[in-house]
């Protein structure tokens, strides 16, 4: 027999109130409280009134031109989000769960970071905005090495890093991480959409000599652009790996001349690629006749930036480029105005994907309704938008790698402008550059960590 | 056979800018004692009077480009060009060679200056003073240059008359396949012609003569009245043209950029080692050398056999000469012996 006290409450009474009190404290917050992960993750920023991203951008050596291009449309980014400016793409992204008046009610601010373009550099600076400044995500960067060894951090220490620019096919691929996610596109996806372009214009039977960058991006790109080459019937003569800032390429170039190749694949960037190019033009290669055709040269990664220091050697010459501020959709057309407006100059294609990365990573806050990262990661894996200046897009959940039209450029023979300088060949559609996610292998390991 | 001629000029090439650095990096050390770390600031100092030089030329007028319509962008168009049409267009194609000429007094100054300015507060300083003070001058200088004129290489094509290539092939029977780039021959004859010339001053005129004496025993020639210092300034500021000569005429050959000095720095220092500190005739020798087997390790037969050859293979002859010769090839008896 239960027994009641003076006041009428029974201890089956006091029982049930507790169990539905502990059930309601369990519940409640993941009902009517953001941020209900309140101290489950790094970095969480409660109360706080704003949120900290961290920019972790090349300021220096070689790539600190697209650094500084980066960290343009990350500040461009911030103010779009925080309400500030035209809102940019914000006005064409779709879906859209951004409000303009910053992330979940919290203004954003930032911090940013020199990645020198080393990756002990990068981790340090990443650590730092992390462990100081408490940066709830970080982004940016211009290589693939830096990348694939900052999205190792980022998973170990619980934090979403959304990278910059990356074209390597390891990024997504056999170093793929939970906490790490690509906008911008990569070597197999240049190497598929090249192809047929290749094919149309030079043909089946071409021998080719690849100059490769001797670092994780210069073997994917090799390996994906081989494979895709000799899939048409291409012969590869050679593949000869070149040291990274290299400077003067004439001794890698000479053994070309007379190996009988017909085509030179550079699969450089940056400065490797505006002197490799410059001095392979200098030794007379797009003069030759070779085999009874002339001379082609490719270089599968192009972005404005490098055109500008290779100057007039970039003319004609074929490869591929995530994004080019002459696109005329309204997601391009609105980012290049506010850009152009901010700055006088268009954006580059690091400064596109970076801007973008800024967007939907607040995007994918916003739609999680909180910061607690798992949550915020599956908001983003699988994610479809459009609006953001490459057609349809698919966040591939399986790898993390955004699936977009992919542009095939030339240099261009007309420029009609000093920023002119490159040619949309072809807008080749995301079906025909999509794969199959296993075909890298890699894990991306657990939600929590 | 054709590549074996091909990569015996590319080692020559390489070997003349190593061997212009080298040499002036060397004149320093033999005449004031110094290890100038800031030597390959010169040689990109020089580079960039010609990027100077070109941008004076191209100074334009600022046309509103209507093929832009989301922003206000604006066409550069040069005022040489606006004005004098052709004949305007012709000199700034010409901007590497004209910038020759401004460089050497420029270079003169900035040598003066640094020697003036800074070197001279430190030849009394252990070496390590030296090399830190002037590897500190060579970095204000990088980022100095990075400020104004932005990270990436900056084109500065050579005269579009020899922007081509020559047929060496004919030259020598080899048929048309052999070609090499004008300009890279003309920085090779260029090389040869400026080190003849240095070594003619120093070996055929009185002020060499005397500079000499200085170098090989400095208190005597002060003894007789002759005022040694000044005239090892004016032999530094000699260096300081010569590498700023190298980087001017280098710059069809590599876009220059801020960190270009950094670059050659290191390999121009193995090639004074391996010449031996403080002889001319040394670091000719051994920037030629060098430039050659480095250039020969890249090849593809050699690679197949010795993997990354190409990346040591300077190195890999300067351990091996500190070990059987440690005063370097042409180094006088006793330098870094002790």
């Amino acid at each position: 027999m239960t027994k009641i006290n003076d006041r009428g409450v029974s201890r089956r009474s006091i029982l049930k109130a507790g169990t539905a009190l502990g059930a309601g404290a369990v519940i409640a917050p993941t009902f009517f409280v953001r941020n209900a992960w309140a101290e489950e993750f790094r970095n969480n920023p409660g109360n706080a009134s704003s949120v900290k991203f961290g920019f972790n951008v090349p300021q220096t050596g070689a790539y600190a031109d697209e650094g500084a291009d980066e960290l343009r449309a990350y500040e461009l980014a911030v103010k779009h989000i925080n309400g500030e400016g035209d809102g940019g793409m914000l006005n064409t992204m779709q879906p859209l769960s951004l409000k303009g008046d910053g992330v979940l009610g919290k203004k954003v601010e930032y911090v940013t970071g020199d990645t020198q373009t080393k990756s002990d550099a990068a981790r340090a600076s990443a650590k730092r905005m992390i462990e100081k400044d408490g940066v709830i995500m970080f982004s940016g960067g211009s290589s693939s090495g830096v990348a694939v060894a900052v999205q190792s951090l980022a998973q170990e220490m619980g934090v979403v890093f959304m990278c910059g620019l990356t074209h390597s096919n390891d990024t997504t691929g056999k170093d793929k991480r939970r906490y790490g996610f690509r906008h911008f596109f990569n070597a197999y996806m240049s190497g598929a959409a090249l192809g047929p372009v290749l094919k149309e214009t030079m043909g089946t039977e071409r021998r080719a000599y690849h100059l490769t960058a001797d670092y994780t991006w210069g073997w994917t790109q090799e390996e994906s652009i081989k494979n895709t080459t000799e899939a048409l019937g291409w012969q590869t003569v050679n593949a000869v790996r070149t040291p990274l800032g290299a400077g003067d390429f004439s001794q890698y170039i000479t053994p070309v001349l007379n190996s009988g190749a017909d085509v030179l694949v550079l699969n450089h960037y940056g400065k490797d690629m505006i002197n490799s190019l410059t001095q392979a033009v200098q030794f007379g290669l797009r003069d030759k006749q070779v085999n009874g055709k002339d001379f082609q040269i490719v270089v599968p990664l192009y972005s404005r930036l490098m055109a500008q220091g290779a100057g007039a050697n970039i003319k004609g010459i074929y490869g591929t480029t995530n994004w080019n501020w002459s696109l005329q959709d309204a997601g391009s057309q609105a980012f290049v105005k506010s850009f152009g407006q901010e700055y006088g100059f268009p954006p580059s294609q690091a400064a596109h994907t970076c801007y973008v990365q800024a967007l939907l990573y607040a995007d994918a806050c916003a739609r999680a309704g909180t910061f607690y990262p798992p949550e915020v990661i599956k908001a983003l894996e699988d994610f479809e938008f459009d609006g953001m200046g490459n057609g349809p897009t698919l966040y591939r959940g399986a790898d993390h790698q955004c699936f977009k039209d992919v542009l095939v450029v030339r240099g261009n023979e007309n420029a009609t402008s000093q920023f002119d300088l490159l040619e949309v060949v072809k807008e080749v559609p995301a079906s025909q550059v999509t794969y199959d996610p296993s075909i890298f292998g890699g894990e991306l390991g657990p939600y929590k960590v | 056979m054709d590549v074996i001629l091909l990569q015996l000029l590319n080692g020559l090439d390489k070997g003349g800018a190593y061997a212009l650095i080298a040499l002036g990096l060397t004149i320093i050390f033999g005449t004031l004692g110094v290890v100038n770390f800031a030597h390959g600031a010169l040689f990109m100092l020089g580079a960039f009077c010609a990027v100077s030089v070109q941008a004076l030329l191209t100074i334009s007028k600022k046309v509103k480009d209507e093929s832009i319509k989301f922003f206000d962008a604006y066409k550069e168009i040069p005022y040489l060009e606006a004005w004098w049409g052709d004949t305007g267009a012709m000199i700034i194609d010409y901007a590497v060679p004209i910038s020759i000429l401004i460089a050497i007094p420029l270079m003169l100054l900035i040598g003066l200056g640094m020697e003036r300015g800074l070197i001279r507060y430190f030849y009394k300083r252990p070496h390590a003073e030296q090399i830190l003070v002037t590897f500190g001058l060579a970095i204000v200088v990088q980022e100095l240059i990075k400020a104004q004129f932005g990270a990436n290489p900056i084109p500065t094509p050579a005269p579009e008359v020899i922007a081509g290539s020559a047929n060496v092939g004919l030259w020598v029977g080899l048929g048309e396949s052999v070609v090499y780039p004008w300009w890279r021959l003309i920085y090779l004859a260029f090389a040869g012609v400026v080190i003849a010339l240095a070594f003619a001053f120093l070996n055929l005129t009185t002020y060499g003569m005397v500079v000499r004496a200085g170098m090989a025993d400095r208190e005597t020639v002060g003894l007789l009245g002759i005022n040694i210092q000044r005239r090892f300034t004016i032999v530094f500021g000699m260096a300081a043209v010569i590498a700023g000569l190298a980087g001017v005429m280098y710059t069809p050959i590599l876009p220059p950029d801020y960190h270009m000095g950094m670059d050659f720095l290191v390999l121009s220092f193995v090639v004074v080692v391996v010449g031996g500190m403080g002889s001319l005739g040394g670091a000719v020798l051994a920037g030629f050398m060098l430039g050659i087997l480095q250039s020969f390790a890249s090849m593809n037969e050699v690679k197949s056999i010795l993997p990354g050859i190409d990346q040591i293979i300077i190195y890999l002859i300067a351990v091996v000469i500190l070990l059987v010769r440690p005063r370097g090839l042409l180094g006088r008896k006793g330098v870094m012996e002790s």
